[in-house]
């Protein structure tokens, strides 16, 4: 890939770096915006899904005759309409298994029936007039308990993957990961101080306020077109066409605008039955999710169980370490454990390491990606463990950190060699920071971590008019969930030397466009940025030809400078600059319209570190905690609008926060969620939280021309581990299990007090 | 030939091995010489895998090419969210 010759660090950015308004940011505050559930069609349907009361029964029977004869019900679908078209891919099967539940229905609120009819009322209606004949059978929700020999196994067809000998009987551990390096036995054998923990966490979700929410409509000549909420329209149109058979290029999918999604919108959950629904109708069909519906059957993440050991020397130096990890992902294969694995022991230079991870199935809903996936579950217990050493050895916190921190050189716990990394640099701020140095009040503690993640690139499409006026026309095909757009605006502006505001980004459909992968892996602003400033050096080279053209000069003799072709030197001519503008005005004449592709598969993302700090209070009383200090520190490789980088930091800790103290899928013996709502599953609010503070580190990457590395997704990596070790320290135990509610916490307060 | 390492729990599906010789000069072909010599990898390899080059991560590109003294380790394919 050309890349520029500048070095990302030397490079004097005009436009980059600066904090312009958002483009989308009127549209959001005025509410003229349009979101999933906003789009309307002439004869639009209302579409309403049945979803199984049971954690786990097998489906004897499904009667839609009564429902069918209801007035103003126009479709019904049921598994019957969804035959398999997987083509023997399981990952695939999957999803056509939890779009539309088959012999089995696997959790509480898995869809079994989908009605479209003229109103809300009249769906709901026939939904009731729908009768299915379960036979209920035993379930499981707990990872440690779906493991043990006589739970209730889901699918007669899992068989361990990745052990040996091959299993004979079918169980709910669908496959075995394990990576590390050296002799982790002889390791612990040279450690004076070993320390071994088991951690809990429990299942949470994405939390985004927007409901999943689309609107399909597909004519009689089979061709189609969907309005929809996800983080990837490309990702819709190509599962939704081979789960129904037809032709990609006969569906047209458009992203809505997206309220929140941190991976929890880059799969099919609704679409396809919308689809469908409207298939059959002929008609089109909006399906919008309830609250109790994403909580019940749109993706959490995993539930987690952890065993963690650590050995030390007294000077403080690690000589082993080892995990077992268990995660369950709900009803089917495909929990994120290998990249707890592989993430576990990644912030360190270890010599002898070893982390096992097992996947498992559970009668929950199937886990979608949540930010770093499987990743923060491994830190808060590597973490906490951590932390624990550094105190046994009597280093502080950071220094303990700073002795054993991977840098380049280092063989990752994962296996490859690490290249220039920012853990270090990460750490070393993090030890000059005031918050260090800060006075803690009463039943108060500090804890730190650290984090990582893997990012990467994956396949995109950028286009890049010039209007006639001079001004940008931008075309990217990756759904802006973090401010992208002007992220795009800033990179263009910057490789054409115009300003930010000649440039305009759009999100194009897929039959724009070539195909994008979805925004997550916090490809973004790595990926689609390195597009779109390739597809401006692929205009400039129009641009300057232009000018050549007008000029009578060889195109070699024309260079661009700051928004302004110019002769490359005296013996080129004396020509006044010409403007994008002046060129474009001529465009019709000199060839057409001018205008910059790109289109790859980008890699070289390069790996990312952080380090937060918190400082906790415990309320020993009742065992509330408050967090009363938070400080993100992370490399970006280069900040293309630091205030989105910032809110990126922020909302990391933010979710962790939540996912420390309060958040947790709750079951009732009966296997059914206790607390699908916002008033009983709690995520943190404003006046929970205090400004997280943020330091931006840049260490260019030299995978992209500007240095940028993904942001969105390291800074939820440390918080679980952060606030753990600062409310233990405020506590004076151990804690081991979140979240970290008042009851456990109080819990935790009198086991010392007997101990003492 | 290039010296590609795999991670642990395929080792039963490469005779106990981790780390393997296969002649190969770029992605595409170790990827498909690896599901020749090594059958029970295919599965694996369907679903998609990574392989890290001299410490940078590649998803895709078939076509990146492998040194004799690469350091090569076949991953499982990355996600994000």
């Amino acid at each position: 890939m050309p890349l520029d010759s500048t070095q990302p660090s030397k490079r004097d950015f005009k436009v980059v770096g600066t904090r312009p308004l958002r483009p989308d940011g009127i549209d959001k505050v005025t509410g003229r915006a349009k979101f999933g559930a906003d789009a309307t069609a002439p004869g639009m349907l209302v579409g309403r899904i049945l979803r199984s009361p049971h954690a786990h029964a097998r489906i004897k029977k499904i009667d839609t005759s009564k429902a069918e004869k209801l007035a103003g019900v126009k479709a019904i679908v049921t598994r019957a309409d969804f035959p398999d078209k997987t083509d023997g891919d399981a990952g695939l099967y999957d999803v056509l298994y939890n779009i539309m539940a088959r012999e089995k229905a696997l959790y509480e609120g898995h869809a079994v029936a989908a009605v479209a009819a003229v109103d809300a009322a009249t769906a709901r209606e026939a939904l009731k007039l729908i009768k299915i004949d379960y036979e209920v059978l035993p379930h499981v929700t707990d990872v440690d308990e779906a493991m043990k020999p006589g739970a209730p196994v889901l699918h007669s067809t899992i068989f361990t993957d990745g052990v040996e000998p091959k299993p004979k009987k079918p169980s709910n551990v669908t496959r075995r990961y394990e990576f590390g390096h050296g002799d982790v036995e002889a390791g612990f054998k040279k450690a004076d101080i070993v320390v071994q923990r088991t951690f809990k966490t429990e299942a949470t979700h994405q939390g985004y306020i927007e409901p999943h929410a689309c609107l399909a409509n597909v004519g009689p000549d089979g061709q189609g077109e969907l309005w929809v909420c996800t983080q990837g329209h490309f990702m819709v149109r190509d599962t939704c066409a081979r789960l129904l058979g037809m032709d990609i290029s006969k569906l047209r999918v458009t992203a809505s605008e997206i309220g929140g999604g941190f991976g929890g919108k880059t799969t099919v959950f609704i679409e396809p039955v919308a689809l469908a629904l409207s298939r059959k109708a002929n008609r089109p069909v909006k399906v919008v999710m309830s609250r109790d519906e994403v909580f019940k059957a749109s993706g959490p993440t995993a539930s987690t169980s952890v065993d963690v050991k650590i050995g030390v020397t007294k000077a403080g130096r690690i000589t082993a370490a080892d995990a077992t990890l268990r995660y369950q992902g709900g009803a089917f294969a495909g929990s994120p454990v290998e990249f707890g694995a592989m993430s576990a022991f990644a912030c360190y230079d270890l010599e002898n390491v070893r982390a096992i991870g097992y996947d498992v199935v559970t009668n929950r809903p199937k886990q979608a990606a949540y930010r770093a996936p499987g990743a923060p579950m491994a830190a808060f217990a590597v973490e906490s463990v951590i932390e624990e050493l550094a105190h046994k050895v009597g280093m502080t916190s950071i220094d303990f950190r700073i002795k054993n921190a991977a840098r380049e050189g280092t063989k990752s716990s994962y296996g490859p060699t690490y290249g220039p990394i920012g853990l270090l640099p990460t750490l070393e701020r993090a030890k000059q920071h005031p918050h260090f140095q800060a006075p803690l009040g009463p039943n108060q503690g500090r804890g730190m971590a650290c984090g990582f993640w893997f990012n990467f690139g994956g396949q995109t499409c950028v286009s890049l008019n010039v209007n006639v006026d001079g001004t940008v026309a931008l075309s990217v095909g990756t759904p802006d969930i973090g401010g992208s757009r002007a992220s795009m605006c800033l990179m263009a502006a910057e490789e054409l030397g115009i300003p930010y505001d000649k440039v305009r980004a759009i999100v194009a459909d897929t039959s724009s466009l070539g195909y994008n992968d979805v925004t997550d892996g916090s490809r973004t602003t790595f990926a689609t940025g390195m597009a779109t400033i390739l597809a401006a050096r692929d205009a400039i080279k129009k641009l300057t030809a232009r000018a050549a053209q007008i000029w009578s000069i060889p195109v070699e003799a024309v260079t661009w400078e700051k928004g302004y072709a110019k002769p490359a030197g005296s013996n080129a001519g004396n020509f006044p600059p010409l403007s994008i503008a002046e060129i474009a005005a001529q465009a019709g004449a000199t060839g057409g319209p001018i205008a910059g592709h790109h289109e790859y598969s980008a890699d070289g993302a390069g790996v990312s570190f952080a380090t937060h700090i918190c400082d906790a209070e415990v309320d020993p009383e009742t065992g509330a905690t408050k967090i009363v200090r938070y400080t993100v520190l992370q490399d970006a490789g280069k900040a293309v609008h630091p205030s989105y980088v910032e809110g990126q930091f922020q909302g990391g800790a933010v979710q962790g926060i939540g996912w420390a103290l309060n958040e947790e899928y709750i079951y009732g013996k009966d296997g059914r969620l206790q607390n699908a709502g916002f008033l009983d599953y709690r995520i943190p609010v404003c006046s929970d939280l205090p400004m997280i503070d943020t330091v931006i580190l840049e260490i260019p990457n030299p995978g992209h021309p500007y240095g940028v590395r993904g942001v969105g997704e390291t800074s939820i990596v440390p918080p679980l581990a952060t606030i753990a070790n600062a409310v233990s320290a405020a506590a004076g135990v151990r804690l081991t299990s979140l979240p970290m509610s008042p009851p456990k916490i109080l819990a935790a307060l009198d086991r010392k007090a007997a101990a003492e | 030939m290039v010296k590609v390492v795999v991670w642990g729990s395929l080792k039963p599906h490469t005779g106990g091995k981790a780390e393997l010789e296969i002649e190969a000069g770029n992605v595409r072909e170790l990827l498909n010489k690896l599901g020749e010599t090594y059958p029970g990898l295919k599965p694996q390899l369907a679903r998609g895998v990574s392989v890290a080059i001299d410490g940078v991560i590649f998803r895709d590109g078939w076509h990146e090419p492998l040194g004799k003294d690469s350091e090569v380790f076949l991953l499982p394919r990355m996600v994000g969210g």
